[in-house]
């Protein structure tokens, strides 16, 4: 199988699928801190 | 802060010579190599292009890192530990920041290990077998690959680290 990483398009694709989770990682911290 | 401000600047000065350069290298020399090595007229990219272009990315990375690390120093978070500690403990208001610092930093290892150290091998700094230039070759690429996907989600929580409003 190809690498995904081999297309520009699927670099960009993972890229911005990562940043969601990690947005959706960053809001739980946020408000785990904020009940703490 | 009149410091912190220019801690920033500095920041941000750095991190555009490094990914940009990052984006040179994927967006347009990656094709531009894989073109003038079919038709031959590869050897001028990699002798006048790359060694340049990859002294200011390698060190743009580190000066990128020293001034996004002193300008998280400088900080207090919200539950009173420091910037920087808050930042890499993904702590408090520092928690979104802390990724994007989380991820800069795996990018700025990947630079100068996987990337810097096998073009060394392809530019013939260091010696190598032909099956090692090959090899390198690969290597570099997915790194630089990779150091693209992450600069995605590293730049959004770059700009966004200062605006918590997001994320509640």
């Amino acid at each position: 199988m190809k690498n995904p990483l081999d297309s520009l398009w699927w670099t960009i694709l993972l890229g911005v699928v990562l940043t969601g989770v990690l947005y959706y990682l960053a809001q739980m911290l946020v408000a785990q801190s904020a009940a703490t | 802060m009149l410091s912190d401000a220019i801690l920033r600047w500095l920041h941000v000065l750095a991190g555009i010579m490094w990914i940009g350069l990052l984006y040179f290298f994927n967006f347009v020399n990656a094709a531009a190599v894989k073109e003038a090595t079919a038709a031959g007229e590869a050897a001028p990219i990699s002798k006048y292009v790359m060694p340049r272009a990859l002294l200011f990315f390698r060190w743009g990375a580190v000066v990128t890192w020293i001034f996004g690390a002193a300008l998280l120093g400088s900080m207090t978070a919200a539950n009173g530990m420091n910037g920087f500690a808050a930042a890499f403990a993904l702590q408090s208001n520092m928690a979104p920041i802390g990724i994007g610092a989380w991820l800069g930093t795996i990018m700025l290892v990947n630079v100068w290990t996987f990337i810097w150290r096998n073009q060394k091998k392809i530019l013939g700094f260091v010696p190598a077998t032909d099956e090692e230039k090959a090899k390198a070759r690969r290597v570099a690429f997915l790194a630089s690959r990779v150091n693209t996907m992450l600069s995605i989600p590293m730049l959004f929580f770059m700009v966004t680290g200062p605006h918590q409003s997001i994320y509640h």
